[in-house]
Parts: C-alpha cells; sequence; structure tokens
C-alpha cells in the first residue's frame, strides 16, 4: 500500500535519510523505532510532503506521490499525526475535528466518522465545546488522532503518540490504536517506545541514524538481543 | 458637551476607518506573520480607483465602491502571490524589507502615473446633516460608522463559522499541521489578503470622503495609524484592532478638540508606548501558552 524506495532526505549539508526503503501493505500495524535523531518525524514528514527528498521514491495505493501537494495527500486517504499532537489550541475540540474532515463534503458520513471517534474517545464529547489549547497532553493526542480519522483515511501514520504520556495513558492509546487498525485502517507507528510499539505491530523497521539497521516480524524483533539491548533497556 | 459629543462622534468616524484599515494589517500578521507595510499604499490604490471611477467614468459612488474593492483585491493578491509567497520560508526580515520595497514601488509607480499633484475627490452626499439638539451629525458619519460596524459583525461571522474562516484560523496557528488536513495555505493566504485588502478599500474610499485629497503618498499615514491601532489591541487578534481603531480615533480626535490638533499624532503614539509597556502584547493579547 505505502513502498518507500532509496529515500535520501536533506536539512541543508546534513543528511538526514540515507537511502531508507521500506513498505506497508494493507491492514498491516508496521513500526518504525528508533532514538532521538534518528529520522523518524523526518521519514514521515517527507511522506506528507512537508519535506522533499533529494532522491527516492514514495508510492501510495501504487501512485507516485513525488508531485502530489502536501494538501492533497488526504484525499489519497493518507493521514499523519504529526510529533506533539499539533491541535489547532486557539480553536475548540470540535472544529479541530471539523478540520479533519476538511477535505470531505458528505455531511451524513462526517457525522457517522464524528460518531466513531466519540466511541474511540468518549472523553472528546464531553469537551467538545473546550479550546483544545486547554486540554490535557492525553486528551490532545486523542484529539490530533480523532482528527486524523475524520479524514477516514486508507493509512494512519502516527509520530510517537506515547510522548509524555503516563503509561496507563500510553496503554489506552495503544488499544485504541490496535482497535482503530482492526476496523479497516492500516497504521505506520512511529516510537521510540520499542517495547509498547513492538507488542501490537506486525512488522517492525529499526532506524539508526538515517539508516535501516533491521527489519523483521515485531514478535522476533522483540526478542532480538540487539534490539532488547539497544531498545528495550534489557 | 455639544463639543465633547461631537469630538467623540468624529472620533468614532475615523476610527471605525483606522479599524478597517487595521484588521488587514492583523489577519495578514496572524497568518503570515508579516507586517504588510504595502497595506497603507492599497488605500491609496483604492481612493485613485474610486476617483477615477467618478470622476473619469462618471459612475455612482456605490459602483467606485465595489470597483476599489475589485481593484485592491487584485492588487492584494498580486502583491502576496508574486513578492511574498516566494519568501515564505526565508527569514522574517527578509519578507518585511519586501514589504517596504513593494510599498515604495506602488507610490512611485502612482507618482509617475498620477503626478504627485493632489487631486480633489468629489463631494458625494448633500444629505442633510441629521441635527440632535446643537448637535449636527453628517450623513457620512452616520455611514462610516454604521458600515464599518457592519463589516466587522460580518467579518466575526466568517472568521469564527465558515468553513474558510476556519481554515484561516487553523492555518495562522499552524501551517504544517493544516497541510495534513488537506487545507491549501496558499489558497488560504490569498483569501485573507482579498479580505484584508476588500476592507481597505471600503476604508480608503470612506476616508477620502472624510478627507477629500487624493495623492500618491496618501496612505502611508492612515496606514501607519491603523498599522499602530492593530498593535495596541493586538496585532492577530481581530476585535483588538477593532477596539485599537477606535481608541486611536477618540483619542485623536478628543485632542485634536481640546488640546491642539498638532498634538494629536504625538498623544496617539503615547497611547501607544504606555499600552506596550503595560502590555506588551497589545490590549487583548494574550502571553502564547503552549503545551507540549
Ligand atoms: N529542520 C531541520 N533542520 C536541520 N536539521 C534537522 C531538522 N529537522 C531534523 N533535523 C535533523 O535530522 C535528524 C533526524 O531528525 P528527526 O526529527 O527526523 O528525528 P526523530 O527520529 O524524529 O527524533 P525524535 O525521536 O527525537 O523525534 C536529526 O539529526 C535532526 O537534528
Ligand atoms: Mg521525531
Amino acid at each position: 500500500m505505502l513502498k518507500v524506495e532509496n529515500l535520501n532526505v536533506y536539512y541543508g549539508a546534513i543528511h538526514a535519510l540515507h537511502d531508507i526503503s521500506f513498505h506497508v501493505d494493507e491492514g498491516e500495524i508496521v513500526t518504525l523505532i528508533g532514538a532521538n535523531g534518528a529520522g523518524k518525524t523526518t521519514t514521515l514528514h517527507t511522506i506528507s510532503g512537508l519535506i522533499r527528498q533529494k532522491s527516492g521514491f514514495i508510492s501510495f495505493m501504487n501512485k507516485d506521490l513525488g508531485s502530489v501537494k502536501p494538501h492533497k495527500l488526504i484525499e489519497q486517504g493518507l493521514a499523519q499525526v504529526p510529533e506533539g499532537r499539533r491541535v489547532f489550541a486557539g480553536m475548540s475540540v470540535m472544529e479541530n475535528l471539523e478540520m479533519g474532515a476538511y477535505t470531505r463534503s458528505n455531511k451524513a458520513e462526517i457525522k457517522k466518522d464524528l460518531e466513531k471517534v466519540f466511541e474511540h474517545f468518549p472523553r472528546l464529547r464531553e469537551r467538545i465545546k473546550q479550546p483544545a489549547g486547554t486540554l490535557s497532553g492525553g486528551e490532545q493526542q486523542m484529539l490530533a488522532m480523532g482528527r486524523a480519522l475524520m479524514s477516514k483515511p486508507k493509512l494512519l501514520m502516527l509520530d510517537e503518540p506515547s510522548m509524555g504520556l503516563s503509561p496507563i495513558l500510553v496503554n489506552e492509546i495503544f488499544t485504541i490504536i490496535k482497535e482503530v487498525n482492526k476496523t479497516g485502517t492500516t497504521i505506520l507507528l512511529v516510537e521510540q517506545n520499542a517495547n509498547m510499539a513492538l507488542s501490537i505491530a506486525n512488522r517492525a523497521y529499526v532506524l539508526e541514524t538515517g539508516k535501516v539497521v533491521m527489519e523483521g516480524n515485531a514478535k522476533d524483533l522483540l526478542s532480538n538481543d540487539d534490539v532488547r539491548k539497544a531498545y528495550l533497556g534489557s | 458637551m455639544t463639543l465633547l459629543l461631537n469630538q467623540l462622534i468624529n472620533g468614532l468616524q475615523i476610527g471605525s476607518i483606522y479599524a478597517l484599515i487595521a484588521l488587514g494589517y492583523t489577519m495578514v500578521y496572524g497568518i503570515v506573520k508579516l507586517i504588510n507595510f504595502a497595506h497603507g499604499d492599497i488605500i491609496m490604490v483604492g481612493a485613485y480607483t474610486a476617483l477615477l471611477v467618478m470622476t473619469g467614468l462618471g459612475l455612482p459612488f456605490y459602483v467606485a465602491i465595489v470597483l476599489a474593492m475589485a481593484v485592491c483585491i487584485v492588487f492584494g493578491v498580486l502583491i502576496e502571490r508574486v513578492a511574498y509567497r516566494p519568501l515564505r520560508s526565508s527569514p522574517r526580515i527578509s519578507s518585511l524589507i519586501t514589504a517596504i520595497g513593494v510599498s515604495y514601488l506602488l507610490q512611485n509607480v502612482a507618482q509617475l502615473i498620477f503626478t504627485p499633484t493632489p487631486r480633489p475627490f468629489p463631494a458625494v452626499f448633500s444629505v442633510k446633516p441629521l441635527v440632535i439638539g446643537e448637535l449636527s451629525i453628517s450623513f457620512i458619519t452616520i455611514l462610516t460608522i454604521a458600515v464599518s460596524v457592519a463589516l466587522m459583525i460580518l467579518l466575526q461571522f466568517v472568521v469564527r463559522r465558515t468553513k474558510v474562516g476556519k481554515a484561516m484560523r487553523a492555518v495562522s496557528e499552524d501551517m504544517g499541521a493544516s497541510q495534513l488536513m488537506g487545507i491549501s495555505v496558499d489558497k488560504t493566504v490569498s483569501v485573507t489578503f482579498a479580505i484584508g485588502c476588500a476592507l481597505a478599500a471600503i476604508g480608503a474610499v470612506l476616508y477620502c470622503v472624510a478627507y477629500p485629497r487624493v495623492q500618491p503618498t496618501m496612505g502611508s499615514l492612515p496606514g501607519l495609524k491603523a498599522f499602530i491601532a492593530a498593535v495596541l489591541g493586538g496585532i492577530g487578534i481581530l476585535p483588538g484592532a477593532m477596539l485599537g481603531g477606535f481608541i486611536m480615533g477618540i483619542a485623536e480626535s478628543l485632542t485634536k478638540g481640546y488640546i491642539s490638533s498638532q498634538l494629536a499624532d504625538a498623544v496617539v503614539y503615547g497611547i501607544l508606548i504606555v499600552v506596550l509597556i503595560f502590555k506588551p502584547a497589545g490590549m487583548l493579547g494574550k502571553k502564547t501558552r503552549e503545551k507540549v
């Protein structure tokens, strides 16, 4: 469904991504794990078109994304929950969700998906009028995910959804990610919390200083000694 | 008492014009973080357009307003497209200097075409003033205030309730995240410039009726005052620009009435300085709170 081939990305002189290749198949949960500065956010931003690669190809549903403008991607079914949530702080919860459905026009369908979002995140329903900036970190993460789901994506990319959340909340969020996947949305999950990510993913890629250094079944990686040492702290 | 009321009403009139123009500064700042120094000169573009439509083509005032709006929108959108958009990801100082350049360009081209000599703006209304006791309020004063207030309410509605208004707020909060939502930043920025310039055009025509002299540099002073009004109220905040505009107008007109005309500008700058000392973000400005 998503195919990334030999991607090279630079920030000025800094070579941030070296020949990165990976793919995500329909229905999967695939995770990219790696330490700070490994290039995870850069990878997602390049897929979303916010950064342009120097070389390499990205295709989604067999369509080359090279010339697609970033704001057109969501109509193709590609949504991203960015690192740090980036909810629209001055806008209400409801308005944030509306922005997620910005490109859609079928009101009845939008309403249905809004109900689905509220089923996943009942806490958002209680707060529809509240400015997003006054939500707690966990609620903001839920809103950011809900907002992305409002576009009815085929592939949902999540950038460190566990960041800054308590273990209980992390569990909650990851349970919801699994639920969303079960309802037919493919997931590309970027995480530093390798343990959690590997526990829900089908497959994983390990990123180190802009290179894919390992890939495989999530279960295999979870029991791999190198991975345990480097990312799981044991 | 009559003097006080008269000056207050005059202040509201000029203040609502400042407010209309200030909205353009504040909207553009809110969305692209640029102080658009050329915005004042859009007033001049609007004024010449209205003048030519009325004296050259002999068309009525209302047509002049509509055409002035159209021409100003075209100018504003083109200026953004050609001069500011290519610099959107450059350091902010580059676009600031470009804006000053655009301002000079507009003024100088206007001097070439129209010469620096001021031209009189035709008197448009011969309606009798409204007389209440000793107070007499001209029709244009009432019209100016009413039109401005109506436009401000309309703008608030657009920004709060409509899809394009929500997109404007989203882009002004986070351009990257807006793109991820499928919002076209370019289109939204163009719409913002268009609305700002349409309001400036209406402000320009109303300004010309109050001060009937049209010349190439005429936009500088009201432009500067509207900019101060925007900063005074809190740049980037729409109600702030309106409040700032009214305060500027009233302060200016009271100073003219009770102290001296020469001091009017000094008082206005004084208010700005005092407000910024106590509230650096402007009267309605908040310290930005962000959660990580
Ligand atoms: N705008 C930028 N300008 C210059 N260098 C950048 C920029 N953004 C990222 N980098 C560099 O690119 C590399 C990869 O950064 P990236 O943000 O993709 O890492 P990450 O894996 O998402 O890290 P984290 O887990 O901390 O979010 C880092 O070395 C970083 O310093
Ligand atoms: Mg990151």
